[in-house]
């Protein structure tokens, strides 16, 4: 016998007592913020080891029609609420304006009908939802990037910020938001969309202008979009990283 | 034959009555080999809790290149109304599975609730997919590194080699027939066969370490938008993101089953002695007694 009885009944009542806090012990361990914190160092990680494998111009895949999706799932928002979104939809959107500002040389603010007149990209992708569905749809929209380059940005400039007209959540800070770099940003395939499937946005799907970032799941891809701000720091806006989503604990960097 | 890293140990076995043989203590596992291979038990547990809880999210399976709730979904768990109560049901196929209390609607903090997996197989147990999803990512780092250490290990050392690669014999139908005979019967290798892993083993193993866990990987990689720009022949390999993200549940079920087999092989085949050979490196096998 090369384990005694004693010794036997001590192995078994410790490994069913590390089993019992092992299952016990994991929301202890996930409410844990140091432990969070370190959790959170795989994000850098991934966008690092991600960023270095793609180029900045790497597209992602462009699908035929024959792959596109029958039904798209509208996600989030489906109607924005309140007056103002309302009398913009009433009018067909001819009197919204996209607002350009922050960092920026010049100041914009762009009718629907002066986006369109800017050329256009279409495009045919795939849109991940962070919760794991798909569904591919076709995008026409022009690149952020012709938009940015009319604004001109100033050296301290980091970021986008999409400020959007739906309210996710109805708190202080519940307004939808989101922001992405300047890789993305001058990406080929970010694109502000006003058609969808060869139509005009829908309304469940962003109308007028909803932003494409198609190397990132879909809660980056912000609808409803009234202004674009250009800063230098994240900090300052919603609580301080980056989105609505975010605020509430969604990766930032979501490329995976 | 003699290890120069066995010793005998010094109570006779049960089966010395006879006089015939006695226990002795062989090297089995290398120190490499135990840190990765407990490791690997700590990432898998996590790493299936917390991917069962990013399932929840979505707790449908789709093959093909797009999936969401208007496509035809082939894998589905679900909850309905029933009164007023909840039903939960599994849906493989056309086949419709009531699975109320463990998938679909479950017990949590005392009322049945709608959740795919019960709150006792995820991570966080309460619904969060943000929290699951930064386990779920960190623990990946912690497997592949872990597993590219044992990878790495196995070929330099040649301890797949020696100890995996079966040999042409082995494979042999009889012998395979034969050994599956004697798992059936629960009979287990004795004395210097012992030694050694038998063909059933080796190929359970060699499938999990170089098919089961690599395309967990592969089609974990691809479910990312970010890696199928970098790598676009992902979604070419397994035929869309999708059917990548039905690939990696299934294979998660697999690994599951072998992890049940393997463990009721540890408690049948002696616990005390596998798990001390997991810990300490030393397997005790019964050999003859010399004169």
């Amino acid at each position: 016998m090369i384990v005694s009885p004693t010794r036997r009944r001590l192995l078994i009542g410790s490994a069913a007592t590390a089993a019992a806090a092992l299952l016990g012990g994991c929301d202890a361990l996930v409410d844990n913020q140091h432990v969070a914190r370190v959790l959170e160092g795989a994000e850098a990680l991934n966008k690092d080891l991600q960023r270095a494998l793609l180029s900045d111009t790497t597209l992602a895949r462009e699908y035929t029609e024959a792959d596109m999706s029958p039904v798209f799932k509208a996600n989030g928002t489906q109607h924005p609420e309140g007056d103002a979104y309302a009398s913009l939809l009433d009018n067909g959107f001819a009197d919204w304006r996209l607002t350009v500002d922050g960092k920026v040389d010049r100041p914009l603010s762009l009718s629907l009908a002066e986006l369109k007149q800017l050329p256009a990209r279409t495009q045919i992708t795939r849109h991940d939802c962070v919760e794991g569905w798909s569904a591919i749809g076709k995008w026409t929209g022009v690149q952020l990037g012709t938009v940015l380059k009319t604004a001109g940005l100033n050296t301290d400039a980091r970021y986008a910020v999409f400020h959007c007209a739906d309210k996710y959540e109805n708190t202080a800070d519940g307004q939808y938001y989101e922001s992405i770099d300047l890789v993305d940003a001058f990406h080929p395939q970010t694109i502000l969309a006003y058609t969808m499937n060869d139509q005009n946005l829908p309304v469940a799907h962003g109308a007028p202008l909803r932003l494409r970032v198609e190397r990132q799941l879909g809660y980056k891809h912000a609808k409803y979009i009234m202004r674009i701000e250009i800063v230098d720091s994240l900090k300052a806006i919603g609580r301080g990283r980056g989105g609505f989503w975010e605020d509430r604990g969604y990766e930032w960097y979501a490329g995976i | 034959m003699f290890h120069p890293r066995s010793r005998s140990v010094g109570k006779p076995s049960s089966s010395d009555v006879a006089g015939a043989t006695q226990k002795k203590l062989v090297f089995r596992h290398p120190l490499l080999v135990r840190l990765t291979h407990w490791m690997n038990v700590l990432c898998l547990f996590i790493l299936l809790l917390s991917g069962l809880q990013i399932f929840n999210a979505h707790p449908s399976l789709y093959w093909g290149k797009y999936g969401a709730d208007a496509d035809p979904a082939f894998i589905d768990i679900r909850a309905y109304r029933d009164g007023n109560s909840i039903r939960g049901e599994t849906r493989i196929g056309s086949l419709a599975i009531p699975t109320t209390g463990f998938l679909g609607a479950s017990e949590y903090n005392g009322a049945l609730s709608v959740r795919a997996f019960p709150s006792w197989l995820t991570i966080p147990s309460y619904r969060d997919l943000s929290t699951g999803r930064r386990w779920h990512f960190f623990f990946a780092w912690v497997f592949v590194l872990n597993g590219l250490a044992y990878v790495i290990y196995g070929i330099a050392a040649g301890h797949f080699r020696r100890k995996l690669v079966p040999n042409t014999n082995e494979l042999a139908p009889s012998h395979l027939a034969h050994e599956i005979a004697d798992h059936a019967r629960l009979r287990f290798p004795k004395g210097d066969k012992a030694r050694h892993y038998n063909t059933l083993q080796k190929l359970a193993y060699l499938s999990v370490i170089f098919v089961l866990l690599p395309l967990m990987v592969a089609t974990g990689l691809t479910m990312s938008p970010a890696m199928d720009a970098a790598w676009p022949w992902l979604l070419d390999v397994f035929g869309g993101r999708q059917s990548a993200r039905t690939i990696h549940f299934i294979s998660a079920t697999l690994i599951v089953g072998f992890v049940f087999v393997h463990v009721a092989m540890v408690l049948l085949s002696g616990v005390w002695n596998n798990l001390r050979s997991m810990v300490t490196g030393r397997y005790a096998i019964e050999v003859e007694k010399h004169p």
